[in-house]
């Protein structure tokens, strides 16, 4: 102790103190500090393995380097993927949606050409090329943990923002152009929060600052609820409401009924004689 | 060859038919087979009964949380037992109808419509002494008041129907007043830009909704809410300010892309918020109405005839998303007076 106390006032004594000052507080910091959801899970390897998927099947549209290939118009013929995060890649290529079989106003959902593990290092891949939002846990997914309460606000949430476009049960709409709000049918709840978080095509965006994670998950949590609950009404039509229904009630139905009629006034045996 | 038509003669070119000759049904003419017919129908009529009955059974004895193939299952049984009980009724009876009934053939041959013109000469003379005897020509003074009366009778119903609303150019404010929070629907949560991400839609509503008094309880409440919300509904955006082209003096009205509208459509009122992100339009799923956001709310398709109403912007001390004014266009459907309320409007800011 002597010896460090009579270096105390050495000229570099200074320098070493905040050396290991940062040290110190650097340690902590690596050890305490929370870490975006995709840095745990990939590693450089992911990346590589993520990179090479993406020379391969994506880069074709989106550029080798995923910053968007232009068009001479000035148009994209595939958009920049830079910031665009881990979330939307696992529901862009987790639902099929990409790659995009062919140029149409809008990328249907299909089977996934990428099985999880390929779609997890393309997410790591685009994820360490610049800060997007990451993959949803379980705040957004966790269905369980929501309460009659929570599941009574999702309804509210869903009917004053998505039932414009995706119908009040969910079922889907039409848009201009060919393009359509898809059914909600069967959507596994973090592709739900994925599409609310990236805005997906033509769908907004919803923010976590505005619409916050447990309102997502309540959201979905209703969707499930109403899609669930047994149809109370005889065949649902896919629920696309009045004008559809009244639409095949007066041609189908009450068309049919008019056949019906005409075809019982027209037939009946007849025979040729009396005996 | 002769210009002049011949003659048509007396004698029709092809001989009148005659009616067919009458078939008769097996029924008609086999004994047995008009009792098997009848036995027929008759089970028809009991298995209808006993269906009757089973609806009751089902009624009673199916739990009414029970699904089946997706269905209530108590609704499905409903169905089947009401519906199939029903339908046998009906085949059955037109079954007698047509196999057993009486098969006699009807002709009955067309004649004019018209009643005879004596019958017509008679009423007319009925209708002139009715006229004559009521002195409705000779007694001016009771017939006059008579009609004055009836024609008063409209009175009432103009007042009755008068009050049903309030007219529409008594509607042209809305809550939104300079300073006023934009606040997310549903959870009230005010907004700040940082909040937006560009491609970002928010169906927002007046602070004033969600505000409470001192005792906990709501500003607004009942019909007065209702209305409150149903005319100050918005819809706030956010863009690239590279793609909005604002009208003059319409420059200072967004924050960084972000811009604010009516969700009320100009058409016939109807709430609109299907907005494509990439292409800034927002359709109104009544009657596909088209607005563009990016510019000005213009219309670019469907009935719509004004553009939608732009919520000027501001921030707060705090950075929260605040209003300017209220909306400087009338909101909402159009109607007769709308160009001279909007002048008045225009003169008064």
């Amino acid at each position: 102790m002597r010896k460090l106390s009579t270096r105390r006032r050495h000229p570099l004594a200074g320098f070493v103190v905040l050396l290991l000052a940062l040290i110190t507080v650097g340690g902590v910091y690596t050890a305490v500090a929370p870490k975006p959801a995709t840095a745990q899970e990939a590693t450089a390897n992911d990346v590589e393995a993520g990179r090479e998927l993406f020379l391969v099947g994506c880069a074709s549209c989106h550029g080798k380097n995923a910053t968007g290939i232009e068009t001479q118009r000035g148009n994209n013929y595939g958009p920049s993927l830079i910031g665009v995060g881990a979330a939307s890649v696992d529901f862009q290529v987790g639902t099929g949606r990409m790659p995009l079989a062919q140029s149409a106003p809008q990328a249907p959902d299909k089977k996934p050409e990428y099985d999880a593990e390929e779609t997890r290092q393309l997410a790591a891949y685009i994820a360490s090329l610049a800060p997007g939002p990451a993959i949803p846990d379980d705040e957004y997914t966790d269905l369980g943990k929501a309460s009659t309460e929570d599941v009574r606000e999702g309804g509210e949430l869903f009917r004053a923002n998505c039932t414009a476009c995706h119908n009040s049960v969910g079922a889907g709409g039409a848009l201009p152009g060919g393009k359509y709000a898809p059914s909600l049918k069967g959507v596994t709840p973090k592709h739900f929060a994925e599409a609310m978080i990236t805005g997906p095509q033509q769908m907004p965006v919803f923010s976590d600052d505005v619409i916050t994670p447990e309102d997502k998950r309540n959201i979905v949590a209703y969707v499930k609820q109403v899609q669930g609950q047994p149809n109370y009404g005889g065949l649902g039509g896919g629920g696309l409401g009045p004008v559809v229904d009244g639409l095949f009630t007066w041609i189908i139905g009450i068309g049919g009924l008019v056949i019906a009629a005409i075809w019982i006034g027209a037939h009946g045996a007849r025979v040729k004689k009396r005996s | 060859m002769s210009d002049e038509l011949q003659p048509i003669p007396d004698t029709e070119p092809i001989k009148d038919p005659g009616l067919p000759e009458h078939l008769y049904r097996p029924q008609d003419v086999d004994e047995s087979q008009a009792k098997r017919t009848e036995r027929q129908i008759s089970w028809m009529f009991r298995v209808a009964g006993l269906l009757f009955i089973a609806f009751v059974v089902a009624y009673i004895a199916i739990d009414i949380d029970a699904t089946f193939l997706g269905w209530s299952a108590q609704n499905f049984a409903f169905g089947v037992t009401l519906g199939g009980g029903m339908l046998l009724i009906g085949v059955g009876i037109i079954q007698w109808a047509k196999k057993l009934m009486g098969d006699h053939e009807m002709i009955e041959m067309r004649h004019p419509a018209a009643s005879s013109d004596e019958d017509r000469v008679a009423v007319m003379e009925q209708i002139n002494d009715g006229i004559s005897e009521s002195g409705f020509g000779r007694r001016p003074m009771i017939r006059n008041s008579l009609l004055g009366s009836m024609a008063l009778l409209g009175l009432p119903a103009i007042v009755l129907l008068r009050d049903l609303g309030p007219l529409p150019h008594d509607q042209r404010k809305t809550v939104w007043a300079k300073g006023m929070r934009l606040v997310n629907d549903v959870t009230g949560t005010p907004i700040k830009p940082s909040d937006l991400q560009v491609g970002q839609l928010v169906n927002g509503e007046p602070a004033v909704v969600y505000e409470t008094d001192d005792d906990g309880q709501p500003v607004l409440h009942g019909t007065e809410l209702l209305q409150v919300k149903s005319k100050a509904a918005i819809i706030v955006v956010r863009m690239r300010p590279e793609d909005i082209t604002p009208d003059k003096g319409k420059e200072n009205w967004g924050i960084d892309g972000i811009l604010c509208f009516s969700k009320i459509c100009t058409h016939v009122g109807c709430p609109i918020s299907l907005w494509e992100q990439q292409t800034h339009h927002l359709l109104c799923p009544c009657h596909q109405s088209t607005f563009d956001l990016g510019d000005n709310g213009k219309v670019i398709f469907g009935p719509a005839h004004r553009p939608l109403p732009q919520l000027p912007l501001g921030l707060d001390d705090e950075g929260y998303l605040i209003a300017m004014s209220d909306f400087p266009d009338i909101i909402a459907p159009s109607y007769p007076e709308l160009a001279r309320d909007q002048k008045k409007l225009d003169n008064k800011s």
